[in-house]
């Protein structure tokens, strides 16, 4: 057992063994300029659209839907300023949840400040989406695109995208489906116009996001002229990036059903397990309909930056999204949405690979820090 | 239901982080009688949050919360039990 238990695989998953043997290779071979016509260039491009026609295989879209970005956070910017822009004589209304990644957040602030208008849709205790609201909302006239994850970053639960891509495609309504968290551990839900994802949360590299956009969704890039990717991403392709992140995927999406399966059931030991070790705790996020490998709590009356320094001593990588943890001195807006404990917060989230052992051992440290935390806060 | 119930204490919370407002919410809740309000004054953002949830935790009613004109809320808690 290594020394640190890494639990973070929602910020990132550690890099797969098969990207980086893709990611060796491809760095010798897919150096060159894919667009230009001698032979390097040729066989970066081969390397290129071979990658994409695996992408795209795993996502359930064909490889001319699929365009890489440097970035997931890149590619929601794009997908959700992209397709509003290609729908502005439709309208300049946007929906999407309290709960989305801050990146469809902030792409939708600068939507606002540029005139067109945002509704945000509220969630229920457990993290999921008011889904009639949801409805309601998209069904409005001059409703140009919706948003939805496929599940919640921080707290796991997944959100009903099959019945808002129905909602969507009655009022002939674009949905943007934000697949980062999923993509390579659970099949991505049908329905959807836009589809984005980060391939280092798949265990490819940093700097590879996808955005695809389904054949008939109006999209017009809102940035400068650009050739690559089908006019939809600026900027040279990090071909040896998207080679691995491809091999990550790949490999990831073959050994989900049973991998992910087994890091359910250790998510569940955590979350049956806390709540009979720590007093005053509150397990958060949907029990069942969850991301197989994210659990969050909130120990009452603990300051979470002490929590996780705690951890980190005790060599436990884990995450909060309390706010003192957070550079904005502000909870996440996840937990505020949902009405839940917002100190004393801490994510769980396992990679693959992940022993019983190290789950095990997590959940025999975490109540001694916790009471010593309190001890020292005055807490009875 | 739009009467007011006047708080029996006033917990002054603000400039205080939390879970700093949640303890001394805890610590007091006891000095005030069945149903009377406990009023949280604090301005970090996440009382606003974390008192209502302490109180769905722990079964005390959360009344309501009010803007403070120089910023922050009156959280209000009713004791239950």
């Amino acid at each position: 057992m290594s020394l640190v238990a890494y639990f973070d695989a929602a910020s990132s998953e550690p890099l797969h063994p098969q990207a980086r043997e893709a990611l060796l290779a491809a760095i010798d071979v897919g150096w060159a300029d894919p667009a230009r016509l001698y032979t390097q260039a040729r066989r970066a491009h081969l390397l290129l659209e071979q990658a994409r026609t695996e992408v795209a295989e795993a996502l359930g879209a064909r490889p001319d839907e699929v365009s890489f970005t440097s970035s997931g956070t890149q590619a929601a910017h794009l997908g959700v300023l992209g397709t509003l822009h290609g729908r502005r004589r439709v309208g300049r209304h946007l929906v999407t949840s309290a709960v989305e990644h801050s990146s469809v957040l902030h792409a939708a602030g600068v939507h606002e400040r540029d005139g067109g208008t945002v509704e945000t849709v509220g969630v229920s205790l457990e993290g999921r989406v008011d889904l009639d609201a949801f409805a309601e909302a998209v069904a409005r006239p001059g409703t140009a695109l919706a948003c939805l994850q496929t599940a919640n970053h921080e707290v796991g639960t997944v959100q009903p995208v099959a019945e808002a891509a129905a909602a969507c495609r009655a009022g002939g309504v674009p949905l943007l489906v934000d697949a980062a968290q999923t993509a390579g551990r659970m099949p991505i839900p049908p329905g959807w116009s836009v589809l984005t994802a980060s391939a280092h949360k798949w265990g490819g590299p940093a700097g590879v996001g996808v955005l695809a956009v389904r054949k008939g969704t109006r999209f017009r890039s809102f940035l400068p002229e650009d050739e690559r990717e089908r006019r939809r991403v600026p900027g040279f392709e990090n071909v040896p990036g998207i080679v691995a992140a491809a091999a990550a995927l790949r490999a990831m999406s073959a050994e989900a059903a049973q991998e992910q399966a087994r890091l359910s059931t250790l998510v569940a030991r955590i979350r049956e397990t806390v709540p009979k070790v720590v007093p005053d705790v509150e397990v958060i996020g949907d029990p069942v309909g969850r991301a197989p490998h994210i659990v969050t709590f909130s120990c009452l009356y603990v300051d979470g930056e002490a929590l996780l320094t705690e951890l980190d001593k005790a060599g436990f990588a884990v995450s909060s999204g309390s706010s003192c943890t957070a550079s904005t001195l502000r909870p996440s807006h996840v937990l505020e949405a949902m009405g839940v404990l917002t100190h004393g917060n801490v994510r769980v989230s396992l990679p693959r690979g992940t022993s019983a052992a190290e789950v095990d051992r997590f959940l025999a440290v975490l109540p001694d820090l916790v009471r010593r935390i309190r001890h020292d806060a005055g807490v009875a | 239901m739009t009467e007011v119930t006047q708080p029996s204490l006033t917990i002054d919370a603000l400039g205080k982080k939390c879970p700093i407002p949640i303890i001394m919410l805890a610590e007091q809740i006891n000095h005030v009688p069945l149903n009377a309000v406990v009023a949280v004054l604090a301005d970090d953002p996440a009382a606003y949050t974390d008192v209502p949830a302490w109180c769905r935790l722990k079964s005390h009613r959360h009344v309501a919360s009010y803007e403070l004109p120089e910023g922050g809320w009156a959280i209000h808690v009713m004791r239950n039990y």
